[in-house]
Parts: structure tokens; sequence; C-alpha cells
């Protein structure tokens, strides 16, 4: 899988988004909780645009009376027919055997780093004192 | 069947020179701010708006009906860039969904205002002619794709047949909308003049689901849950499929032709097969049906596809249209709900050519005289 350096962690606000291009798929990039999460951009269902998609908590329930909440933030709501998917490894929660995002590895690397491997191109302006995200696709 | 087309609908959809247009049964337009109506609303029902609002036939007293499973029952991205809530932007559904799924009539079914369970019947008339009016100038007038509705309370069935009236001369609307929650079920005999009317007009009778009326939407009840209600929408429209055809509506106007919208389709075999059966057996107690209750349900119904419903096999949904009969069926996308149904995507069945054109293109030709 080829890495991409797509952004500086601070152009991707807490708890929000940002659509990226790569290899002809938009993937799309949330940070929550100061961690960042990558899928790609489309619901398996009926392909809604993700990046739309409400980031709730994981309610559940033992029984009826008594919720709990958890995950806050990282479960994505589609934003058409509100199916849930987990943001981490882009599981649906109502049947995670048959429906899933696709997701990909996302690392977050100091520019200092970045500067020593092979992915100082001219292209990535580094300031050594930022963090970059890089996602694998 | 052999002539089944297996290969990914997305591979037809590309071609653009055998794309096909779609004629899309359901797209809710907004009103953007209700001063747009002012122009349309004597200032005696402006003032009572402002002064009484809304007096609904519904026990949720001093509460909205939204937000229901996302803010307006809308996508989370139809709300429309410029402001305003998602379908009171021509522009912009022109670029979300008119122009990339290519569609070549769009039917506008308005909801706003509450506009069928208006407990004050000559507010509520006033309220359905503003918005008749306001289709026009705001949506038809101004994109000639967009095709509008004569929307009229059947309870007040004498202010109704007026409005039917004012519209019709005009020429420009393709049905008449009456509430799928009335005071009685649909097929009492109260009602039959607006049905009368839309026979001798030739002018489909359109009956979108939603909306509150007097009765508890279930046989058990007031449900509890919005999941619960949304469920009951396909058991309110059976029971009114039911009353229609058992109390002799399609026997009595035999050219009226009537179209089911939202709610489905996957009840209608089942409810079929359950009013025969008990034909059959009472007979004598409704001497007046000449034929078996389906097949008026198969030659004067018709039935907007979403919310589709979705098998765990795709082969059931299959079979389910053939029950249904793929003559029956038009395509809606409920633009821009959150149940909104993507004209690529929703059907996961195969479906031949032919069926293809049917379904999303000639069944409403056909039935609208598009």
């Amino acid at each position: 899988m080829a890495r991409h350096i797509v952004a500086r962690t601070s152009e991707i606000p807490a708890g929000g988004n940002k659509v990226f291009g790569l290899e002809g798929r938009d993937i799309v990039v949330f940070h929550v909780n100061g961690e960042f999460f990558a899928l790609l951009n489309r619901c398996p269902h009926e392909g809604a645009p993700l990046e739309k998609a409400a980031c709730v908590a994981r309610l559940t329930s033992p029984e009826p009376g008594i919720y709990q909440r958890d995950r806050v933030g990282e479960m994505l709501r589609c934003p058409w027919h509100g199916w849930e998917f987990a943001m981490r490894n882009g599981q649906s929660w109502f049947d995670p055997k048959r429906f899933r995002i696709r997701s990909y590895p996302v690392a977050v690397e100091s520019g200092a780093e970045l500067q020593k491997g092979p992915y100082v191109a001219e292209t990535f302006p580094v300031h050594i004192e930022d963090n970059y995200v890089i996602v694998e696709v | 069947m052999s002539d089944v087309i297996d290969r990914p609908m997305l591979d037809q959809e590309t071609t653009a020179a055998t794309r096909l247009k779609i004629i899309d049964c359901d797209i809710h337009p907004s009103i953007h701010a209700h001063s747009d109506l002012n122009e349309f609303l004597p200032k005696r029902w402006q003032q009572h708006l402002k002064e009484y609002g809304s007096h609904l036939r519904t026990p949720y007293i001093g509460t909205t009906p939204y937000p229901r499973s996302s803010p307006l029952i809308a996508r989370r991205d139809a709300w429309p860039p410029t402001g305003g809530v998602p379908g009171s932007d021509l522009e912009f559904m022109r670029k979300q969904h008119l122009d990339p799924f290519d569609v070549e009539f769009g039917i506008l079914q308005v909801l706003d205002l509450f506009i069928f369970s208006q407990q004050n019947l000559e507010f509520g008339a006033a309220i359905q002619r503003a918005i008749n009016d306001w289709q026009l100038a705001f949506w038809a007038h101004r994109d000639p794709r967009l095709k509008a509705s004569i929307l009229v309370g059947q309870d007040g069935s004498d202010l109704g047949l007026a409005e039917i009236e004012r519209c019709a001369r005009t020429g420009e609307y393709i049905q008449i909308n009456v509430s799928p929650r009335a005071n009685e079920p649909l097929g009492r005999r109260r009602y039959w003049p607006i049905y009368q009317r839309a026979q001798e007009l030739d002018l489909p009778l359109g009956i979108h689901v939603g909306g509150y009326g007097g009765h508890a939407p279930t046989g058990g009840g007031w449900p509890s849950y919005y999941c619960e209600e949304h469920q009951s929408n396909a058991h309110t429209v059976a029971s009114n499929l039911t009353s229609l055809v058992l109390e002799g509506v399609p026997e009595r106007f035999p050219k009226l032709k009537i179209v089911f919208i939202e709610g489905g389709f996957g009840w209608i075999p089942a409810t079929m097969w359950r009013m025969d059966q008990h034909f059959e057996r009472f007979r004598s107690e409704v001497p007046h049906l000449k034929r078996k209750p389906s097949e008026y349900v198969k030659q004067h119904f018709w039935f907007t596809t979403q919310p589709i419903d979705e098998p765990d096999e795709a082969r059931h949904l299959r079979q389910l249209i053939e029950w249904v009969g793929i003559d029956r069926l038009l395509f809606s996308s409920d633009y821009p709900h959150w149940d909104y149904d993507d004209a690529r995507y929703a059907f996961k069945t195969p479906l031949t050519e032919a069926e293809r054109r049917k379904i999303f293109n000639a069944n409403a030709r056909a039935v609208y005289k598009f």
C-alpha cells in the first residue's frame, strides 16, 4: 500500500472531516478525540457521501430502561438512511458480517520523522515542527 | 428468465446515450419562508395563521412531529448551501437530484403546514389553495420538469370540489391529492363526490402516506417510537386500499386511477391474497363487488416504490415485484428525505431493460399521461 501525506493535523478540526482524492477514490478522514480515521466516502448501502454523516456515540441497552453511551463521536450515522458504522474499522453496527465501509490505515507522524524517510517530496512543504496525517491506500 | 441482465446496474448507467430518463413520482418541495405564501393566502388567513396556528387532529398537542430520525426528516446532505431548509432551493434540487439522475418529470408532494390534518376545514382549504398556487409559481413554472398536484382535504368535500374545479381549469395539475388519514376510511361514500370528479377529469388520485389523522395509526393504538410509527405507514396504506376496494370505489368509478405514494409495496401481495380469500367466504356481504378484490387492485391502483423493501435475498425482491405486478410500480425517490432511494442502487435485484423502462418511466407516463 502506498502512503500518502494528506494533511497537517491542524487542517482537520476535532470533530470534523476532510475528503481527499487518493488513487481514484474519495477518502474521508475524520478527526475524533485526537485520533484520525480514514474511510471510503461512500455508504455501502446506496452510496451516500459519508462526509455528511453524523458522528455519534454507540448506544447500547442491556434491557429496556437502561442505556449506555460509549465510543462517543466514533460511530458514523449515514446521512441518508441512518445506518451506523464503527469509524475505527468500518464495520456496520447492525450487521457486521454483511456490511462494512472500506477503511484505511492512518498514521500521524511528525515532520521530523517524515524528513528522514522517502516522503520528503518537493510537493510537500515540510515544516518539521508540524504533525502530518498519513493514509495508506 | 432468459433475458435477465445480471451485470451490475452501474455498467448500464455509464452509457449516457442509452441512459434511461427517470420519472420520479415523489419529490418534496418545502416552503422557504411562510411569507412566501402571503401572496396566495388572504389576509384573514395570514392573520389566523399568526394568531391561532395549526389546530390538528393529533394527540401530540404543542409538539412538532420533527425531527424524526434527522432534522426535518431530511438527508443530512440536502441542506442547501445558500441557507433554507431541504427541498426549498430549486437550484440546489436541480444540482443534487434532477440533473444527475436525468429526471424527465418529477411529481411534487407538499407536506408543509400539516396540510391535510387541519381541524379547521376552512383554514385547511385556504392553506391548500395557497399551496396549490405556490406549487405552480415557485416550482412548476420555474422548471417544466416539475409537476404539481391539486391538494384537497376530503373532509370538507364541498371546499375540496370547488378547489378541484379552480385548479383543473388551468390544465396544469397532473393529479388530485387527498389525505391518507381522513376522518373515516377512504372508501366511505362521503368521499365519493371527489372520486367522481377525479374520474370525470381523468386525473389520478394521489394518496401520500404520513401526517396524522384523528385515529391511532395502528390497530393496536398509538406507537411509542418513531421506528414503530414509521412501520405503521404500511398498515395505514393497506387498510385504506382494503377500504377503497371493498366499499366498491373502483367498481363504482371504473375509470378512476389511484396511486399510493410512499407506502412501499412489500405488503401488497399478502393483502390481495387475504382479500381474495375473504371474498370467497363473505361474498354475500359485499354483493356490489363483481370481481375478486385483487383484480380491482391490479387494474385501478398503482404504487410508488419507495421506501423499497430489502429482503435478505435479492431473488425475493424479484418475486415480490412479480407478485405485485411490474405494471403497478412507479419509481419514486422521496427526495430530499432521509429514506431517499437512489435510482441506481435501490433495486438490489436484476431487472430486464424492459422492466426497468416500465418501473422508472413508462408506467408513470401512462398513468399521468406525460
